[in-house]
């Protein structure tokens, strides 16, 4: 049977680990290499790097991040934040991402979707969506959150599977930071439209989150960052909680 | 001992170089390349491959002389041969990605979509799913039945002789997961991303 994945993510900002509280107020926390093998040696299913302030900066620590990470970590790796083009996920993939996740340039040239993953495969391509809710809909957000472009979420997750995404990162802007949990009516209408697997993202504070956004949501895997960030819970026992609660996963 | 990872453009490779590095530390040379010498002198051949089936069999046949040189690799001289993915499904007649294309007939068979029972499945088949060990496979030394793999993959292939398969996986249905035929070993998962387990099976390849 297929397991339910539990993804830790790692904000990485120059090289370093940090975790947003909604997208501001940067804590520094450590060698993004180092909690990477914390992880994988602790179960997580893949490792996800989000380079968080990258549309705006200097990117090339993220390579360096990557390919360290991938000789040590043989778990699957997703990398995301700033990716522009078909030539960057390129260069990420030779640097030993596996998956390589797109969110504003998708918005603004779902092309490179097309393009990327004729080129490179479905499998290693994730279209990351950051929604928000306004009144009766979701709309999409770019740019790390900042700029609304009003485009409906549900139609764009079917736009971006028809283009070619092998996965959706969902993350909803009103939970991320929050710990209150993920939006799972958010991801359940997404996961139903779609085909393809979901990965549900924002707001999880303890681990009923994550098994809310599995047997609620349904998505195939859950991501999460401070409560394993911060030591409040390791991976293994969110595992064994959620294989507690019945949710298959990988021991 | 050499152990060429056979480089063709056949998509991100970068996992597979540092999963066998990993394991070989110094005692095994790894070679990454598309040079036919060093292909045909090697001593074990891993053949990795992600996209399309189509895509893949085409990148091969873009180099000039690459499938006559795995055909003597593996089939004249039965030297051990690893495919990963669609490395493996490359071993069959034919595939049905995208369009209908020419396998290098290694294995006969034909690799068909995951029959995803009208949605009921999700593709691709993403994530980890335990094996389902049906034979002794040289690759499987200390792998316990039911260890749990990484798949990434929407395709299956389907052998005519069942006696090739080595370990399924149940999603949809029971999906060939592993092949070994004689010197010609297979895996539809990634051994590459599958942590512990994964880098075992590696070893025992690299130990055969």
């Amino acid at each position: 049977m297929l397991k339910n994945r539990i993804i830790p993510c790692l904000d990485v900002k120059n090289g370093r680990v940090v975790k947003g509280i909604n997208f501001v107020d940067l804590k520094d926390a450590g060698d993004p290499v180092e909690q990477a093998k914390i992880y994988s040696d602790g179960g997580a299913d893949e490792i996800c790097f989000l380079d968080i302030t990258a549309s705006n900066e200097n990117r090339d620590t993220i390579y360096d991040v990557v390919e360290k990470t991938s000789k040590k970590c043989f778990v699957p790796l997703t990398v995301g934040g700033g990716v522009r083009s078909v030539e960057d996920i390129n260069k990420l993939l030779n640097c030993g991402a596996d998956k390589v996740s797109i969110n504003t340039a998708a918005v603004l040239n779902p092309e490179v979707v097309v393009e990327s993953s004729k080129k490179f495969g479905s499998q290693c391509i994730v279209v990351a969506i950051d929604a928000k809710k306004n009144s009766d809909k979701w709309e999409i957000f770019t740019h790390g959150g900042r700029n609304n472009t009003g485009i409906d979420a549900i139609e764009f997750a079917k736009k971006m599977e028809d283009s070619g995404a092998g996965e959706l990162l969902v993350t909803s802007m009103d939970r991320d930071g929050t710990q209150v949990g993920y939006d799972i009516e958010l991801m359940f209408r997404i996961s139903s439209i779609v085909n393809i697997p979901v990965i549900a993202s924002g707001g999880v504070g303890n681990l009923d989150h994550l098994v809310d956004g599995i047997k609620l949501g349904n998505v195939s895997a859950v991501l999460a960052a401070s409560i394993f960030h911060y030591g409040k819970h390791s991976v293994k026992e969110a595992k064994e909680y959620l294989d507690s609660k019945g949710i298959p996963v990988r021991i | 001992m050499n152990v060429t990872i056979v480089d063709y453009n056949s998509g991100n490779i970068s996992s597979v170089i540092n999963s066998f590095k990993e394991v070989a530390k110094d005692k095994v040379n790894i070679e990454v390349t598309s040079d036919l010498n060093k292909i045909k002198y090697s001593d074990k051949v891993v053949l990795p491959g992600q996209g399309s089936f189509k895509s893949c069999i085409d990148a091969l046949n873009n180099i000039n002389g690459l499938v006559d040189v795995l055909n003597e690799f593996a089939i004249s001289n039965k030297k051990p041969l690893l495919g990963i993915c669609v490395g493996l499904q490359m071993f069959a007649d034919i595939g049905f990605e995208e369009t209908e294309t020419k396998g290098l007939g290694w294995i006969s068979g034909k690799v068909l979509k995951i029959d995803n029972q009208n949605g009921k499945f999700k593709l691709p088949h993403i994530g980890w799913n335990q094996i389902n060990i049906l034979k002794d496979s040289k690759i499987f030394k200390d792998i316990e039945n039911k260890s749990h793999m990484y798949f990434v993959h929407s395709y299956e292939f389907i052998p005519e002789d069942k006696n090739v398969i080595s370990a399924t996986t149940d999603y949809s249905s029971n999906i060939v997961c592993s092949i070994e035929k004689e010197n010609i070993f297979g895996t539809q998962f990634h051994p590459e991303k599958s942590d512990k387990s994964g880098l075992i099976i590696i070893d025992n390849f690299i130990n055969l």
